[in-house]
């Protein structure tokens, strides 16, 4: 563990030390390569200031109402459309078509229909979510063993309870990747939306970042960059990797096909 | 505290087995290629904890056979009886135990045992996990009762997968060559395991298998089965004593019989066939 923890230390700072190295030769101008000195100063005043904090906030709170909308909506679609051919033609093909469309294009028709408001944003994210969670939970299900479903009945599983105790336990795997995939989805639509789309109600990173751009302030874009980046790690360790865990303990599923000695 | 007074409230609900009445079972398949007659004009009956073993080249129709006993299939005409009441479908006086263990990956051993008890209402959770641990027991792994399923050899994972159907104490147990993808040691120690389990707990069985040896060391009767249409051969009657031990000489016998019986009507096909 503690090989580990000082090999990837080391590899950070090899590639601060790349950074460093060629933002000192000055063969770039200062302007387009800062220093990582400058980044952590102003890194330290927005976080001093509030408005690193306050962005972060924002910029969460939009995403974790539309991610747990695409998630409310998304899995009992998914069900539903593993459950009738119909629905499978009609909403898995609907997902299927929409979930190759990038999220950026939503951001048109959200700013035409909600204009620069909150629920614009939203949208952007749901839009960019829901498909691919409608997909993976349809996928969970269409894999689930039948033999599972036949033992069942002969327990006297039925109806809500065979749903509930083993057609989502079984399909979990496929569910927490669809999810994961739905929440790096929903993440990147965020920062587009947030990119393009001023909205008055509250500034979140991706303004930040845009700002950052205006005002030729390289070392605010890429300060808020790392946090993005720091951000997606956190969610990912802290929501994902639990999930992931448990599923490796109980199926037997290793982290590697290799043999590590 | 002895072991026989510690589960003495569990052996105590022992349910009573009950008879099995095939009439005139027909089903047959049909896919865009071919129909097939998977069973033909089946009658068969099977007393009360009789244990039954159906014997039969793969294809032969014995699997579906067990499947329409167990409710997971409907026969195309004809009906079951079980203890006189037609069956319209799965149900938990009948356990399935498949070839593939079928436990359930997301719950650890114990969870899986009391996945049945735990759609009996009329147990209280600590009944049902006296029962779980009861039948863990009685199958030798009390002490894996927090395993994950994969951490466990095959012979374990049918033991688990026999503690399952027995927990909710079905009155027929329905075996669908459940120890064919194991190897011969293993197999060994469990027909002895199944053969005092039936003892203790009275169950009707039907076990279903391609191998006259598994078949003539547990079957009080054997049911040759032949393929094309599915339909019963022959029935053998095994009057050994047990606990029978499937390398004696007079089981050996017993099975080359029915082997002997299972070729020669390959051998008039076949001859049929050129003739």
């Amino acid at each position: 563990m503690i090989r580990r923890i000082t090999v990837s230390t080391l590899f950070f700072l090899f590639l601060i030390g790349l950074w460093e190295v060629v933002a000192y030769s000055e063969r770039f101008p200062p302007v387009l390569i800062p220093k990582c000195e400058q980044i952590a100063i102003y890194l330290w005043q927005a976080l001093c200031d509030g408005s690193l904090l306050g962005a972060i906030k924002i910029t969460l709170g939009r995403l974790l109402i539309g991610y747990a909308i695409g998630l409310v909506v998304g899995v009992p679609l998914g069900f539903l459309s593993a459950q009738h051919q119909y629905l499978h033609d009609t909403i898995g093909l609907l997902s299927l078509g929409f979930q190759t469309l990038p999220s950026v294009c939503w951001i048109p028709v959200a700013l035409l229909w909600f204009g620069q408001t909150e629920p614009a944003l939203l949208f952007v994210v749901v839009m960019g979510t829901l498909w691919s969670i409608i997909i993976a939970t349809e996928n969970g299900v269409h894999i689930t063993s039948p033999i599972y479903v036949r033992s069942a009945l002969t327990m006297g599983s039925r109806g809500i309870h065979m749903w509930i105790h083993v057609i989502l336990p079984s399909s979990l795997p496929y569910l927490v990747s669809g999810m994961k995939q739905g929440w790096a989805f929903a993440w990147r639509s965020l920062m587009a939306a947030e990119i393009f789309v001023t909205v008055l109600t509250g500034f979140g990173l991706g303004q930040l970042l845009h700002y950052g751009r205006d005002l030729n302030a390289m070392d605010q874009v890429f300060g808020i960059m790392l946090v993005i980046v720091l951000i997606g790690l956190l969610v990912d360790r802290t929501l994902f990797s639990p999930w992931e865990a448990f599923l490796r303990h109980r199926w037997g599923t290793s982290s590697t096909a290799f043999y590590r000695p | 505290m002895s072991l026989k007074s510690k589960w003495r409230n569990i052996t105590f609900i022992n349910a009573s087995s009950a008879r099995i009445e095939l009439r005139a079972i027909c089903k047959t398949f049909v896919t865009h290629r071919q129909t097939t007659a998977a069973l033909k004009n089946i009658q068969l009956s099977i007393h009360d904890g009789e244990f039954v073993c159906v014997v039969g080249p793969s294809g032969c129709g014995k699997s579906t056979l067990l499947n329409i006993i167990a409710g997971l299939e409907r026969p195309d005409s004809g009906e079951v009886l079980l203890s006189g009441e037609r069956i319209n479908g799965p149900g938990r006086n009948r356990m399935v135990m498949f070839q593939e263990h079928a436990l359930f990956p997301w719950l650890n051993v114990l969870g899986n045992v009391l996945f049945g008890l735990k759609l009996k209402p009329e147990l209280s959770t600590k009944e049902r996990l006296e029962v779980a641990r009861y039948y863990l027991h009685l199958v030798g792994l009390a002490h894996c009762e927090r395993s994950n399923i994969h951490e466990l050899s095959g012979g374990m994972k049918q033991r688990v997968a026999l503690a399952r159907a027995l927990a909710p104490n079905p009155h027929v147990l329905l075996m669908d060559e459940p120890f064919g993808a194991l190897d011969a040691i293993t197999c060994e120690q469990l027909y002895s395991d199944i053969q005092h389990l039936w003892e203790t707990r009275q169950k009707t069985i039907v076990f279903v298998t391609h191998n006259v040896r598994e078949a003539v060391c547990l079957g009080d009767r054997v049911i040759l089965f032949s393929p094309n249409p599915g339909r019963i051969l022959r029935e053998f009657t095994i009057p050994l004593s047990r606990p029978r031990d499937i390398n004696s000489v007079a089981l050996a016998q017993y099975s080359s019989h029915v082997t002997a019986a299972l070729k020669s009507f390959s051998t008039s096909r076949e001859m049929e066939a050129a003739g």
